[in-house]
């Protein structure tokens, strides 16, 4: 600028030091890089294992991904995937704007009501809508021509249920975020109300609208349970019964391949939306004017909201405690619960605590010597994570039975399972933690003479265990729902809470599920808190 | 008898170049700290000095040069002394107190478990003035307390050398006078040999026994605080440490002179005499050949500009009396000067 003289340099002021330093803080000593390495190779040695003999498979594998039989599991998937995303979308972008920007009575309490029915895993709902609506179900028992629920339309129900509370958070996150100050200037610019919703609130909620529907069309495209308990062909179900049913296994492992490239088109859409989206502006001071519903207009909203609590968690809560009721009531076998529960409590357990293990090398290479091997780890760890699980399960189950007989079917393999799949909630809540703490007292520590390892054992891990605490539970709990990988990986006999629902719900026994379906709630609802971390992450 | 021995060096940094994505930090960086020295690493903000001491420190991988403490290489030619075999001890600008240890076992933590051990201890908390606040938390702590806990901590096990990385920008103005002294006492009495960074040039003068100036990224002169004050190598130097005006003339047979007098120089030519306001006397005097344009009143001292009659400007700083005024007529004693090449 002519006419302003640089300042002197003494004279500039220092800039404050950065949070963290601009490099990393020293390289990587070896042995962390072992234990990446090492967790690299247990995430993609499974997947590696099925393309190669997929790949080996040879002509065979072009025969059946040009089948007709593929081309139908295609369809169905995708009808399913995109009839579940769009009315999750619309039912959650309503009830988000509802409990955000209208003077709904009670909105507070029905905007954390609302998103209640992702603790319900989609195969306890589909078994509690089956059997209340299904053939053999509640209805049907009472009533002689009632219609029935179950394939396309019950997996869509089941589906939609359980997961539009995705998009509700995501939108309801969206939506404080934004500036009321955009909607007043539109609307002195002679914009009608609807007119600035259309144009000035929908375009800002696009990108959460999209990243929520991304995740539901991801959640759909990887479940097994509900389309399974709802006999509705997609391509996990057909990938199973392949599996389970038939001597020439190929045609489930190219099936797996298909849906893999399925997903992860759907994880590098659900990437490009999260870019702009991560640009949030922080949170406005000052609250939007809600839109007054009027008298009939309050009345239509909270008999909407009350009806679809009713379905989503009145209707199944209630019909799973009638089925147990009713079995206690008649003295019939209820079945065993606590085995299973103590089962699953173990398994999950282990893999909390496995999973704990593996997110430490991962997050402190990612956070502390940030690089491409460390950027390749995370992006490999975190891409497995949206990968549909019964993949993942079929991949170990064979590269289980190819090493033999102390790992295949061995609860360590199905821990394994369950660290491979989980492996980013404790990561991620492990390099939340990481980020907090100050470089420097890794440095001081060092400067101190101790070494490497010591400042780890000493500084890092005991400052970073309330991060490793909470990502332990969230692998825990989230393994407990596990139901495709357990239902191919146990150890024979080894019936969990998640298998138990499983096999008596394809047989119709709904009173010998029901109490395994109730714990598994109760334990899920526990820690609700816990999953807002998962959002924020997935 | 002859000359005392000069104290052994501690730490002997050789021509250490870094590199950050293909910005230069250190560019031939060379520095002498010896025994007992109190050093301070003096240079505008981005001139290195921080990365400087994390080199020494083992923090960061030169990628040319040698470091040496005591006697033992530690960064040369395929060598690299992990940082905790090193025996230097850091001191963070945010102190970077473990935040899950009390005040004592802060300071514990770089010693060996033992008798020993405690009653190091109480030796170094006593040392800092912090005895009794062992079971203190790091957040209970005031600022100052911290930076004692700091110091504490990193002469517990007594390094070759402590490292402290602008200990002191934390503060506020009015602790930081205080705390410089503070801090200087203790690493005397501890006989520990210091090497400290900073951009606060007073604070370098104040409190080191020798200034190391830096400059894009090498020390360009080192020595003890009042020589760079009054014999700066160079023009750069001598405007970084204080407030400097230059007269310009040409010098020949051993004098040059300036609108403001003859002063004696063995060079020859065209030259910069550099004048500090502390060594410019003004004299009130109706016959005088200068004259007062401007004068800041600091209560303590005075800055007074005066014009000589080359119309060349020099500044004067004075104790508070007497009381000049704008136009006063003025006579001009200049006592101490350098006289540099023209630039």
């Amino acid at each position: 600028m002519p006419g302003l003289e640089p300042l002197p340099e003494a004279l500039t002021v220092e800039p404050l030091p950065p949070a963290s330093p601009p490099h990393p803080v020293s390289r990587a000593p070896g042995h962390l890089w072992l234990a990446g390495g090492t967790v690299f190779l247990l995430v993609v040695a499974p997947l590696l294992f099925l393309l190669g003999t997929v790949a080996g498979a040879g002509i065979e594998t072009w025969e059946i991904i040009a089948s007709r039989r593929t081309a139908e599991l295609l369809g169905n998937t995708g009808r399913l995937v995109a009839a579940v995303t769009a009315a999750s979308i619309a039912i959650g972008v309503g009830t988000a704007w509802l409990t955000v920007r209208t003077d709904l009575p009670g909105r507070r309490a029905w905007g954390t009501v609302l998103s209640l029915p992702l603790v319900i895993p989609s195969y306890v709902g589909a078994l509690a809508i089956v059997s209340a609506f299904g053939p053999t179900g509640l209805l049907a028992q009472f009533f002689d021509r009632v219609p029935t629920v179950s394939g396309f339309w019950g997996a869509f129900l089941a589906l939609t249920l359980f997961t539009y509370p995705y998009v509700h958070l995501l939108v309801v996150a969206a939506l404080r975020n934004l500036d009321p100050a955009l909607e007043e200037v539109a609307r002195g610019l002679g914009s009608s109300p609807p007119r600035v919703f259309r144009r000035v609130v929908l375009p800002q909620l696009r990108p959460a609208v999209a990243a929520g529907g991304l995740l539901v069309a991801l959640y759909t495209l990887s479940d097994f349970g509900a389309v399974s308990i709802m006999r509705y062909d997609v391509f996990t179900r057909a990938i199973y019964l392949q599996f389970v049913g038939r001597s020439d296994r190929t045609p489930a492992l190219v099936l797996s391949v298909a849906l893999i490239a399925v997903a992860l088109a759907l994880l590098a859409a659900e990437r490009m939306t999260r870019g702009p989206a991560a640009y949030f502006r922080p949170r406005p001071a000052r609250a939007p004017r809600r839109v007054a519903l009027g008298r009939r207009g309050r009345t239509l909203a909270l008999g909407l909201l009350t009806l679809l609590m009713g379905i989503a968690l009145v209707v199944p809560l209630a019909v799973l405690g009638w089925w147990l009721l009713r079995g206690l009531l008649q003295q019939q076998s209820i079945g065993s619960v606590w085995p299973e529960a103590l089962r699953s409590l173990t398994a999950a357990g282990l893999a909390g605590l496995a999973a704990v293990v593996a997110a430490l090398p991962v997050a402190v290479l990612t956070i502390r010597h940030p690089s491409r091997p460390a950027a390749a780890l995370e992006r490999t760890v975190w891409t497995v994570y949206g990968l549909p699980h019964i993949t993942v399960g079929l991949a170990l189950v064979f590269l289980g039975a190819r090493l033999g007989p102390p790992i295949y079917q061995s609860l360590p393999l199905l821990v394994v399972a369950y660290v491979i799949l989980f492996l980013p909630q404790a990561a991620g809540a492990a390099q939340a933690s990481l980020r907090q703490i100050d470089p420097h007292l890794e440095e001081a520590s060092r400067s101190l003479g101790r070494s490497w390892s010591t400042t780890m054992g000493r500084v890092v891990v005991p400052l970073m265990s309330p991060g490793l605490l909470t990502g332990g539970a969230l692998v825990f709990l989230t393994a407990m729902k596990e139901l495709p990988a357990t239902l191919l990986l146990r150890p024979t006999g080894f019936e969990t809470l998640a298998v138990r629902i499983f096999a008596a719900a394809e047989e119709s026994f709904y009173t010998r599920a029901s109490a395994a379906a109730l714990l598994l709630v109760a334990v899920s609802a526990l820690p609700i808190y816990l999953f807002t971390i998962r959002d924020v992450r997935t | 008898m002859s000359a005392p021995e000069p104290p052994p060096l501690v730490i002997r940094a050789r021509g250490v170049h870094k590199t950050f994505d293909g910005v230069r930090a250190l560019d031939d960086f060379s520095v002498d700290v010896w025994e007992g020295d109190i050093l301070g690493l003096l240079g505008p903000s981005g001139c290195g000095k921080t990365t400087a001491l994390r080199v020494i420190a083992g923090f960061e991988h030169a990628e040319a040069g040698t470091v040496a403490v005591r006697d033992r290489v530690v960064v040369g030619p395929g060598v690299f002394v992990a940082p905790d075999q090193r025996r230097v001890a850091m001191v963070f600008q945010d102190y970077a107190l473990f935040p899950h240890l009390s005040v004592a076992r802060n300071v514990a933590y770089g010693l060996e478990p033992g008798a020993a051990r405690r009653r190091r201890v109480a030796e170094v908390l006593e040392m800092v003035g912090m005895a009794g606040l062992e079971d203190r938390m790091p957040h209970q702590l005031s600022g100052g307390q911290q930076q004692r806990v700091a110091l504490a901590r990193a002469l517990a096990p007594r390094p070759d050398v402590i490292l402290l990385d602008e200990p002191f920008s934390n503060l506020d103005a009015g602790l930081r006078d205080r705390v410089r002294r503070e801090v200087r006492t203790i690493l005397v009495e501890a006989r520990t040999t210091a090497l400290f960074v900073t951009h606060d040039q007073e604070e370098a003068l104040s409190i080191s026994d020798t200034v190391a100036v830096m400059r894009a990224g090498q020390v360009i002169q080192a020595g003890p605080p009042s020589d760079l004050y009054l014999r700066p190598a160079g023009q750069w130097v001598a405007r970084f440490l204080g407030d400097a005006d230059f007269l310009h003339g040409t010098a020949s047979g051993g004098t040059v002179d300036t609108p403001a007098g003859r002063f004696p120089t063995d060079l020859v030519g065209p030259v910069d005499v550099m004048v500090r306001p502390e060594m410019v006397k003004v004299v009130p005097d109706p016959d005088g050949g200068a004259m007062v344009t401007a004068r800041q009143f600091f209560g303590h001292d005075q800055l007074v500009t005066v014009v000589l009659a080359s119309g060349q400007q020099l500044r004067s700083r004075l104790g508070p009396r007497p009381d000049f005024r704008p136009h006063d007529r003025v006579r001009v004693e200049v006592e101490d000067v350098v006289v540099f090449p023209a630039e």
